[in-house]
Protein backbone atom coordinates (compact mmCIF):
# COMPACT_ATOMS: atom_id res chain seq x y z
CA UNK A 1 0.00 0.00 0.00
CA UNK A 2 0.89 3.63 -1.11
CA UNK A 3 0.47 5.93 1.10
CA UNK A 4 3.12 8.93 0.35
CA UNK A 5 1.01 11.36 -1.73
CA UNK A 6 1.69 12.29 -5.17
CA UNK A 7 2.91 15.02 -4.25
CA UNK A 8 5.48 14.13 -1.90
CA UNK A 9 6.46 11.11 -4.84
CA UNK A 10 6.87 14.22 -7.41
CA UNK A 11 8.80 16.62 -5.05
CA UNK A 12 11.11 13.47 -3.89
CA UNK A 13 14.37 13.75 -2.99
CA UNK A 14 14.51 17.57 -3.96
CA UNK A 15 16.04 19.79 -6.80
CA UNK A 16 19.86 18.63 -7.77
CA UNK A 17 20.70 22.02 -7.65
CA UNK A 18 23.22 21.33 -10.78
CA UNK A 19 22.73 20.47 -14.10
CA UNK A 20 23.64 23.70 -15.99
CA UNK A 21 27.46 22.87 -16.42
CA UNK A 22 27.03 19.92 -17.68
CA UNK A 23 24.36 21.31 -20.27
CA UNK A 24 26.50 24.28 -21.13
CA UNK A 25 29.45 22.31 -21.57
CA UNK A 26 28.06 19.99 -24.19
CA UNK A 27 26.79 22.93 -26.37
CA UNK A 28 30.46 24.74 -25.42
CA UNK A 29 32.49 21.71 -26.96
CA UNK A 30 29.81 21.28 -29.71
CA UNK A 31 30.64 24.34 -30.91
CA UNK A 32 34.30 24.26 -30.32
CA UNK A 33 34.44 20.70 -32.65
CA UNK A 34 32.73 22.58 -35.46
CA UNK A 35 35.86 24.38 -37.10
CA UNK A 36 38.37 21.67 -35.56
CA UNK A 37 36.78 18.65 -36.95
CA UNK A 38 36.67 20.99 -39.96
CA UNK A 39 40.63 20.73 -39.64
CA UNK A 40 40.91 17.22 -38.95
CA UNK A 41 39.64 16.48 -42.13
CA UNK A 42 41.54 18.60 -43.99
CA UNK A 43 44.63 17.11 -41.96
CA UNK A 44 43.90 13.23 -42.52
CA UNK A 45 43.21 13.98 -46.38
CA UNK A 46 46.72 15.68 -46.42
CA UNK A 47 48.10 12.93 -44.55
CA UNK A 48 46.64 10.40 -46.40
CA UNK A 49 48.43 10.75 -49.59
CA UNK A 50 51.79 12.22 -47.61
CA UNK A 51 54.82 10.29 -46.40
CA UNK A 52 55.07 9.34 -42.74
CA UNK A 53 57.95 11.84 -42.60
CA UNK A 54 55.58 14.57 -43.44
CA UNK A 55 52.64 13.96 -41.54
CA UNK A 56 55.60 13.74 -38.34
CA UNK A 57 56.90 17.41 -39.39
CA UNK A 58 52.88 18.52 -39.87
CA UNK A 59 51.72 17.19 -36.34
CA UNK A 60 54.95 18.53 -35.13
CA UNK A 61 54.14 22.30 -35.85
CA UNK A 62 52.76 24.58 -32.82
CA UNK A 63 49.35 24.79 -34.55
CA UNK A 64 48.63 21.52 -35.56
CA UNK A 65 50.06 20.20 -32.21
CA UNK A 66 47.23 22.68 -30.88
CA UNK A 67 44.77 21.55 -33.17
CA UNK A 68 44.94 17.53 -32.60
CA UNK A 69 45.00 18.26 -28.57
CA UNK A 70 41.90 20.47 -28.29
CA UNK A 71 40.34 18.12 -30.87
CA UNK A 72 40.76 15.15 -28.62
CA UNK A 73 39.87 16.73 -24.98
CA UNK A 74 36.85 18.21 -27.02
CA UNK A 75 35.92 14.96 -28.78
CA UNK A 76 35.96 13.13 -25.61
CA UNK A 77 34.61 15.37 -23.16
CA UNK A 78 31.30 15.96 -25.89
CA UNK A 79 31.32 11.82 -26.15
CA UNK A 80 31.25 11.20 -22.47
CA UNK A 81 28.99 14.42 -21.61
CA UNK A 82 26.42 12.85 -24.81
CA UNK A 83 26.68 9.33 -23.48
CA UNK A 84 25.92 10.23 -19.95
CA UNK A 85 22.41 11.75 -21.12
CA UNK A 86 21.87 9.04 -23.22
CA UNK A 87 22.20 6.33 -20.07
CA UNK A 88 20.37 8.08 -17.90
CA UNK A 89 17.32 8.61 -20.71
CA UNK A 90 17.51 5.33 -20.85
CA UNK A 91 18.83 3.16 -17.95
CA UNK A 92 15.73 3.27 -15.15
CA UNK A 93 17.62 1.40 -12.17
CA UNK A 94 19.62 3.82 -10.18
CA UNK A 95 22.65 1.02 -9.35
CA UNK A 96 22.78 0.32 -13.42
CA UNK A 97 22.62 3.98 -14.37
CA UNK A 98 25.80 4.88 -11.77
CA UNK A 99 27.81 2.41 -13.19
CA UNK A 100 26.96 2.63 -16.67
CA UNK A 101 27.94 6.44 -16.40
CA UNK A 102 30.75 5.85 -15.06
CA UNK A 103 32.46 3.09 -17.06
CA UNK A 104 31.45 5.52 -19.79
CA UNK A 105 33.41 8.44 -18.11
CA UNK A 106 36.47 5.87 -17.23
CA UNK A 107 36.66 4.89 -20.76
CA UNK A 108 36.45 7.97 -21.98
CA UNK A 109 39.20 9.07 -19.57
CA UNK A 110 41.93 6.41 -20.87
CA UNK A 111 40.79 7.12 -24.50
CA UNK A 112 41.85 10.74 -24.19
CA UNK A 113 44.76 9.90 -22.13
CA UNK A 114 46.06 7.36 -24.97
CA UNK A 115 45.44 9.65 -27.73
CA UNK A 116 47.32 12.33 -25.70
CA UNK A 117 50.23 10.20 -24.87
CA UNK A 118 49.93 9.04 -28.31
CA UNK A 119 50.34 12.93 -30.16
CA UNK A 120 52.99 13.47 -27.19
CA UNK A 121 55.39 10.60 -28.23
CA UNK A 122 54.61 11.51 -31.97
CA UNK A 123 56.05 14.89 -31.60
CA UNK A 124 58.83 14.30 -29.22
CA UNK A 125 60.08 12.15 -33.01
CA UNK A 126 59.36 15.23 -35.12
CA UNK B 1 15.35 0.43 -18.64
CA UNK B 2 12.77 2.01 -20.97
CA UNK B 3 9.59 -0.50 -22.10
CA UNK B 4 9.76 -0.35 -25.96
CA UNK B 5 7.14 -2.92 -25.73
CA UNK B 6 3.22 -3.42 -24.25
CA UNK B 7 3.18 -5.63 -21.32
CA UNK B 8 1.27 -8.68 -21.89
CA UNK B 9 -2.05 -7.36 -20.58
CA UNK B 10 -1.78 -4.30 -22.45
CA UNK B 11 -1.78 -6.01 -26.04
CA UNK B 12 -4.76 -4.98 -27.86
CA UNK B 13 -7.27 -7.52 -29.02
CA UNK B 14 -10.14 -6.73 -31.44
CA UNK B 15 -13.21 -5.99 -30.24
CA UNK B 16 -17.14 -4.90 -31.44
CA UNK B 17 -18.03 -3.55 -34.89
CA UNK B 18 -21.32 -1.48 -34.64
CA UNK B 19 -22.04 -1.48 -38.27
CA UNK B 20 -24.29 1.74 -39.65
CA UNK B 21 -27.30 1.88 -41.10
CA UNK B 22 -28.40 0.46 -44.64
CA UNK B 23 -29.71 3.85 -45.41
CA UNK B 24 -26.75 5.89 -44.44
CA UNK B 25 -24.96 7.04 -47.27
CA UNK B 26 -22.37 9.58 -45.75
CA UNK B 27 -20.48 7.01 -43.81
CA UNK B 28 -17.18 7.39 -41.45
CA UNK B 29 -15.33 4.70 -39.47
CA UNK B 30 -14.40 5.14 -35.73
CA UNK B 31 -12.08 3.24 -33.98
CA UNK B 32 -11.97 3.50 -30.70
CA UNK B 33 -9.81 1.87 -27.24
CA UNK B 34 -11.37 0.69 -25.04
CA UNK B 35 -10.46 -0.68 -21.34
CA UNK B 36 -12.48 -1.93 -18.59
CA UNK B 37 -10.61 -1.51 -15.24
CA UNK B 38 -13.43 -4.36 -13.66
CA UNK B 39 -12.89 -7.54 -16.28
CA UNK B 40 -10.18 -9.09 -16.87
CA UNK B 41 -9.94 -8.46 -20.41
CA UNK B 42 -7.20 -6.88 -21.93
CA UNK B 43 -8.15 -3.87 -24.21
CA UNK B 44 -9.72 -3.99 -27.17
CA UNK B 45 -10.58 -1.61 -30.58
CA UNK B 46 -14.31 -1.37 -31.00
CA UNK B 47 -15.56 -0.04 -34.48
CA UNK B 48 -18.12 2.22 -34.95
CA UNK B 49 -19.82 3.20 -37.83
CA UNK B 50 -21.36 6.69 -37.91
CA UNK B 51 -24.16 8.39 -40.68
CA UNK B 52 -21.85 12.08 -41.04
CA UNK B 53 -25.21 13.46 -42.19
CA UNK B 54 -26.75 13.04 -38.55
CA UNK B 55 -23.47 14.01 -36.68
CA UNK B 56 -21.84 17.30 -35.82
CA UNK B 57 -18.83 18.41 -37.20
CA UNK B 58 -16.12 17.62 -34.71
CA UNK B 59 -14.47 14.75 -33.23
CA UNK B 60 -15.90 15.30 -29.75
CA UNK B 61 -19.31 15.13 -31.70
CA UNK B 62 -18.78 11.82 -32.63
CA UNK B 63 -17.76 10.60 -29.51
CA UNK B 64 -20.92 12.12 -27.90
CA UNK B 65 -22.76 10.39 -30.79
CA UNK B 66 -21.52 7.11 -29.76
CA UNK B 67 -22.04 7.42 -26.05
CA UNK B 68 -25.65 8.72 -26.87
CA UNK B 69 -27.14 6.51 -29.18
CA UNK B 70 -24.75 3.40 -29.98
CA UNK B 71 -22.91 2.63 -26.58
CA UNK B 72 -23.23 4.51 -23.39
CA UNK B 73 -20.49 2.35 -21.73
CA UNK B 74 -18.25 4.63 -23.42
CA UNK B 75 -16.19 6.54 -21.36
CA UNK B 76 -14.40 10.05 -21.88
CA UNK B 77 -13.63 13.48 -20.41
CA UNK B 78 -15.48 16.61 -21.65
CA UNK B 79 -16.80 19.77 -20.40
CA UNK B 80 -16.15 23.13 -22.35
CA UNK B 81 -16.28 21.73 -26.12
CA UNK B 82 -14.56 24.56 -27.50
CA UNK B 83 -11.02 24.03 -26.56
CA UNK B 84 -10.96 26.25 -22.83
CA UNK B 85 -11.10 23.40 -20.46
CA UNK B 86 -8.60 21.08 -21.26
CA UNK B 87 -10.30 17.88 -20.85
CA UNK B 88 -10.89 15.98 -23.76
CA UNK B 89 -7.16 15.32 -25.02
CA UNK B 90 -7.00 12.40 -26.65
CA UNK B 91 -4.79 10.70 -28.77
CA UNK B 92 -6.37 10.67 -32.74
CA UNK B 93 -4.75 9.33 -35.67
CA UNK B 94 -1.51 9.46 -33.59
CA UNK B 95 -1.44 12.46 -32.49
CA UNK B 96 -2.47 13.96 -29.00
CA UNK B 97 -5.12 16.69 -29.49
CA UNK B 98 -8.26 18.37 -28.22
CA UNK B 99 -11.22 16.70 -29.84
CA UNK B 100 -13.67 19.81 -29.46
CA UNK B 101 -11.49 21.86 -31.30
CA UNK B 102 -10.85 19.19 -34.02
CA UNK B 103 -12.98 18.54 -37.37
CA UNK B 104 -14.02 15.14 -38.34
CA UNK B 105 -12.70 16.82 -41.47
CA UNK B 106 -9.03 17.23 -40.77
CA UNK B 107 -8.58 13.52 -41.28
CA UNK B 108 -8.78 11.61 -44.50
CA UNK B 109 -10.13 8.19 -43.24
CA UNK B 110 -11.06 6.32 -40.37
CA UNK B 111 -10.31 8.09 -37.31
CA UNK B 112 -8.24 6.30 -34.53
CA UNK B 113 -9.04 7.27 -30.88
CA UNK B 114 -6.95 6.66 -27.97
CA UNK B 115 -6.26 7.81 -24.36
CA UNK B 116 -3.18 10.05 -24.34
CA UNK B 117 0.06 8.27 -24.70
CA UNK B 118 2.07 6.38 -21.80
CA UNK B 119 -0.45 6.85 -19.08
CA UNK B 120 -1.64 5.29 -16.76
CA UNK B 121 -5.48 4.50 -18.08
CA UNK B 122 -8.38 4.68 -15.54
CA UNK B 123 -11.28 3.35 -18.31
CA UNK B 124 -11.49 3.45 -22.03
CA UNK B 125 -10.36 7.26 -23.20
CA UNK B 126 -9.67 8.64 -19.26
CA UNK B 127 -6.06 8.51 -18.49
CA UNK B 128 -4.98 9.10 -14.31
CA UNK B 129 -3.81 12.88 -14.59
CA UNK B 130 -2.43 12.70 -10.45
CA UNK B 131 0.86 12.94 -11.27
CA UNK B 132 0.31 15.69 -13.60
CA UNK B 133 -1.48 17.75 -11.39
CA UNK B 134 1.18 17.05 -8.36
CA UNK B 135 3.55 18.19 -10.94
CA UNK B 136 2.05 21.36 -11.69
CA UNK B 137 1.27 21.53 -7.80
CA UNK B 138 4.78 21.38 -7.41
CA UNK B 139 6.11 24.63 -9.41
CA UNK B 140 4.34 26.42 -7.55
CA UNK B 141 1.44 28.27 -9.63
CA UNK B 142 0.83 31.26 -7.97
CA UNK B 143 2.16 34.82 -7.16
CA UNK B 144 5.12 34.65 -4.52
CA UNK B 145 5.99 38.19 -2.81
CA UNK B 146 8.15 39.31 0.00
CA UNK B 147 6.62 43.04 -0.51
CA UNK B 148 3.13 43.05 0.89
CA UNK B 149 0.07 43.92 -1.43
CA UNK B 150 -0.96 47.69 -1.92
CA UNK B 151 -3.48 48.68 0.52
CA UNK B 152 -5.64 50.44 -1.97
CA UNK B 153 -5.09 48.54 -5.23
CA UNK B 154 -4.25 45.58 -7.10
CA UNK B 155 -0.39 44.48 -7.59
CA UNK B 156 0.08 46.52 -11.02
CA UNK B 157 1.65 45.08 -14.00
CA UNK B 158 2.75 47.70 -17.01
CA UNK B 159 1.05 46.76 -20.51
CA UNK B 160 4.56 45.67 -21.32
CA UNK B 161 5.10 43.29 -18.92
CA UNK B 162 1.81 41.65 -19.71
CA UNK B 163 2.74 41.09 -23.01
CA UNK B 164 5.11 38.88 -21.71
CA UNK B 165 2.91 36.45 -20.32
CA UNK B 166 1.01 36.17 -24.22
CA UNK B 167 1.66 32.85 -25.25
CA UNK B 168 1.94 30.96 -21.81
CA UNK B 169 -1.30 31.78 -20.17
CA UNK B 170 -3.39 30.47 -22.63
CA UNK B 171 -1.87 27.34 -21.88
CA UNK B 172 -5.03 24.65 -20.25
CA UNK B 173 -3.19 21.96 -18.97
CA UNK B 174 -4.61 19.65 -21.08
CA UNK B 175 -1.09 17.34 -21.40
CA UNK B 176 -1.25 17.41 -25.24
CA UNK B 177 2.24 17.91 -24.78
CA UNK B 178 3.83 16.56 -21.99
CA UNK B 179 1.94 12.84 -22.97
CA UNK B 180 3.36 13.18 -26.67
CA UNK B 181 7.01 13.86 -25.14
CA UNK B 182 9.50 10.84 -25.64
CA UNK B 183 11.48 11.94 -22.66
CA UNK B 184 8.68 12.43 -20.17
CA UNK B 185 7.44 9.27 -21.16
CA UNK B 186 10.67 6.65 -19.88
CA UNK B 187 11.29 10.04 -17.18
CA UNK B 188 8.18 11.19 -16.54
CA UNK B 189 8.49 10.61 -12.83
CA UNK B 190 11.19 12.98 -12.44
CA UNK B 191 11.02 15.24 -15.61
CA UNK B 192 8.24 17.74 -15.13
CA UNK B 193 7.53 17.54 -18.78
CA UNK B 194 6.86 20.48 -21.20
CA UNK B 195 3.20 21.56 -19.95
CA UNK B 196 4.77 22.39 -16.60
CA UNK B 197 7.63 23.90 -17.54
CA UNK B 198 5.84 25.88 -19.34
CA UNK B 199 3.85 27.23 -16.39
CA UNK B 200 7.18 27.29 -14.66
CA UNK B 201 8.58 29.79 -17.11
CA UNK B 202 4.98 31.95 -17.15
CA UNK B 203 5.54 32.75 -13.18
CA UNK B 204 9.65 32.99 -14.26
CA UNK B 205 8.71 35.70 -16.03
CA UNK B 206 5.97 37.30 -14.42
CA UNK B 207 6.99 41.23 -13.37
CA UNK B 208 4.90 41.20 -10.30
CA UNK B 209 6.48 37.98 -9.07
CA UNK B 210 9.33 38.28 -6.15
CA UNK B 211 10.91 34.57 -6.19
CA UNK B 212 12.56 33.99 -9.53
CA UNK B 213 15.89 33.12 -8.04
CA UNK B 214 14.37 30.39 -5.89
CA UNK B 215 12.13 28.97 -8.61
CA UNK B 216 15.13 28.31 -10.54
CA UNK B 217 17.06 26.96 -8.15
CA UNK B 218 14.00 23.93 -7.79
CA UNK B 219 14.27 23.95 -11.86
CA UNK B 220 18.04 23.41 -12.52
CA UNK B 221 18.07 19.74 -12.10
CA UNK B 222 19.64 17.19 -14.47
CA UNK B 223 16.08 14.78 -14.51
CA UNK B 224 13.42 17.88 -14.01
CA UNK B 225 14.65 20.03 -16.38
CA UNK B 226 17.34 19.05 -18.45
CA UNK B 227 15.23 15.97 -19.79
CA UNK B 228 14.17 18.24 -22.49
CA UNK B 229 16.26 17.49 -25.46
CA UNK B 230 14.37 19.66 -28.04
CA UNK B 231 12.41 17.04 -29.77
CA UNK B 232 9.84 19.30 -30.25
CA UNK B 233 6.98 17.36 -30.46
CA UNK B 234 5.16 19.46 -27.83
CA UNK B 235 4.94 22.32 -29.80
CA UNK B 236 3.91 20.31 -32.83
CA UNK B 237 1.25 19.15 -30.92
CA UNK B 238 -0.16 21.69 -28.65
CA UNK B 239 -3.93 21.98 -29.60
CA UNK B 240 -3.60 25.92 -28.67
CA UNK B 241 -0.39 26.92 -30.81
CA UNK B 242 1.60 27.64 -27.84
CA UNK B 243 5.68 26.81 -28.05
CA UNK B 244 6.56 24.82 -24.93
CA UNK B 245 9.88 23.92 -26.39
CA UNK B 246 10.60 28.01 -26.69
CA UNK B 247 9.68 28.42 -23.08
CA UNK B 248 11.93 25.60 -21.72
CA UNK B 249 14.90 26.99 -23.97
CA UNK B 250 14.10 30.72 -21.88
CA UNK B 251 14.31 28.88 -18.74
CA UNK B 252 17.70 27.36 -19.89
CA UNK B 253 19.11 30.65 -21.21
CA UNK B 254 17.48 32.28 -17.70
CA UNK B 255 19.85 29.48 -15.77
CA UNK B 256 23.12 30.53 -18.29
CA UNK B 257 22.39 34.29 -17.41
CA UNK B 258 22.39 34.10 -13.85
CA UNK B 259 25.75 31.88 -14.00
CA UNK B 260 27.68 33.85 -16.36
CA UNK B 261 25.60 37.13 -17.46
Amino acid sequence: MQYRSPLANVRGLGSAKTGLFHWWMQRITAVTLIPLSFWLIIFLDLSLHATWRDTVAWLTSPLNTLCIVAWILAVFYHAALGLQVVIEDYVARESAKIIAVWTVNLVFIFLALAALIAVFRIISIG
Amino acid sequence: MAEFTLPKNSTLIKGNTYKASEAATNVRRFEVYRWDPETQENPRIDIYELDMDDCGPMVLDAILKIKNDIDTSLTFRRSCREGVCGSCAMNVNGKNTLVCTKAIDAYPDTIKIFPLPHMAVVKDLVPDMTHFYAQYASIKPWIETQTPAPSDTERLQSKEDREVLDGLYECVLCACCSTSCPSYWWNGERYLGPAVLLQAYRWLVDSRDENTGERLDELEDPFKLYRCHTIMNCTDTCPKGLNPAKAIAETKKLLVQRKLG
